[in-house]
């Protein structure tokens, strides 16, 4: 082979079920897997405007995750409401810092960066720039390395609502609303990052190398 | 629909979409793109015994996990436990079904989905016999595998332990340790998997 090419290129499609590498069907004409039978598509129609729905869904929810309380502690009679950093604060100064750490970088840095470089790379593939193709793709999969990383305080206030339900003590644990859309912010943004096909940074770049 | 000749089979880089040829690697070699750096394929011919060996132990590690209290908490006579299953279902008491499911999905669905779909397939290929429900299967496994979460549970153990320490005496349970033992041998698992051999194994299964 003198130049590589892209298998767009060759009139070919990777199956997206077992990776096998078949024969575009003719246009306007469903073509299935020869080997697993899983529909070929060249890019999954539709997969942009929906990592765009789903990613505008995550952001807004982003605010009330961040603002609302997520844990309400009711101890003699007194109800103490925790939102996310106010829970990483408490863990600060109570002497367990790198905890507290462990929180903010999961809970509060990975959720926010991850909607700020999904919208970095909707927009570059948007646009079909071709800037930092290598880079634009390492980022997608730190992004699907560190995504499930933000599920960490909703397991938390899990473990503390079922643990804690002391009458002797008289407190109690209840989860607050900033638990709905925290799971909400976690679920979207992994659903639009899995809509985003890493193959639509490198589409341009073959095109004007031709 | 024309497959690519078996003799010189072509692959297509995941990431980028570039064509390859595929080549024989030497033992343990593997091979990536050269324009993004994405795994194109290893060698790795124990792939079904290796990942088999991981998975199985893992279900049975999968099955501790459930069972023994993964925290307890003692205070003035009384003794809580907490359990995988038992945080969902206290999520959902508290009205939130949603945040419930998501964390019955995170920590029991879909690792159980993933564990018994590799225990079976794997188990099957290593017979030499051709799984019923193969592709299908495949496809499943490969979306389940993201919303497995069961490493950054373990975190949170530890978290909630901290916040704990200071209003009541906590412990570790037999269900922690039995966590770590399965976060370990899930990731073995998922590293010795390799799909392209194992669908090059399943096509050289004899059919029926």
């Amino acid at each position: 082979m003198s130049k590589p090419l892209t298998a767009t290129q060759m009139g070919l499609v990777q199956c997206q079920g077992c990776g096998l590498l078949c024969q575009a069907p003719p246009p306007e004409q469903d073509g299935f897997c020869p080997r697993c039978h899983a529909p070929l598509h060249a890019r999954r129609p539709g997969s942009l405007q929906r990592a765009w729905a789903l990613l505008i869904a995550a952001t807004i929810l982003f605010f009330p995750a961040n603002l609302l309380p997520i844990m309400l502690t009711t101890s003699l009679g007194r109800t103490q409401k925790d939102t996310i950093m106010s829970g990483v604060v408490y863990l600060w100064v109570t002497g367990s810092w790198p905890l507290a750490l462990v929180v903010f970088v999961a809970s509060i840095l990975v959720p926010f960066a991850k909607i700020l470089a999904l919208f970095l790379l909707l927009v570059t593939i948007q646009l079909r720039s071709d800037w930092a193709p290598l880079q634009r793709t390492r980022l997608y999969r730190l992004l699907e390395l560190v995504g499930p990383w933000s599920m960490l305080d909703i397991y938390v206030l899990g473990l503390l609502v079922s643990l804690v339900q002391l009458q002797s003590l008289a407190t109690v644990i209840l989860p607050g609303p900033a638990a709905l859309a925290f799971a909400g912010v976690v679920v979207l943004s992994m659903l639009s990052a899995m809509n985003l096909d890493p193959r639509m940074i490198w589409d341009p770049i073959g095109e004007t190398s031709d | 629909m024309v497959e690519s000749p078996p003799d010189h089979p072509l692959i297509a880089c995941h990431d980028c979409d570039l064509v390859y040829q595929e080549t024989a690697l030497p033992p343990g070699g593997e091979a990536r793109c050269t324009r993004c750096g994405a795994l194109l394929y290893r060698d790795t011919p124990a792939c079904v015994q290796h990942s088999l060996a991981y998975c199985s132990a893992a279900l049975l590690v999968f099955l501790l996990v459930n069972t023994f209290p993964i925290l307890e908490l003692e205070t003035q006579g009384i003794h809580r436990n907490a359990t995988l299953f038992g945080t969902a279902l206290t999520l959902y008491q508290e009205n939130m079904a949603p945040v419930a499911a998501l964390v019955a999905l995170t920590t029991l669905l879909a690792p159980a989905l993933e564990l018994s779909i590799l225990c079976y397939l794997l188990l099957l290929l290593n017979l030499k016999r051709r799984p019923p429900g193969f592709a299908e299967l495949m496809r499943l496994l490969q979306l389940v595998r993201p919303w497995g979460m069961v490493e950054v549970f373990l975190i949170g153990v530890l978290v909630s332990l901290v916040k704990l320490a200071h209003m009541a005496h906590v412990l570790p349970g037999l269900g922690l340790w039995s966590f770590g033992a399965l976060i370990l041998l899930m990731a073995a698992s998922a590293g010795a998997f390799e799909p392209h051999e194992i669908w090059r194994q399943y096509e050289q299964c004899p059919n029926r």
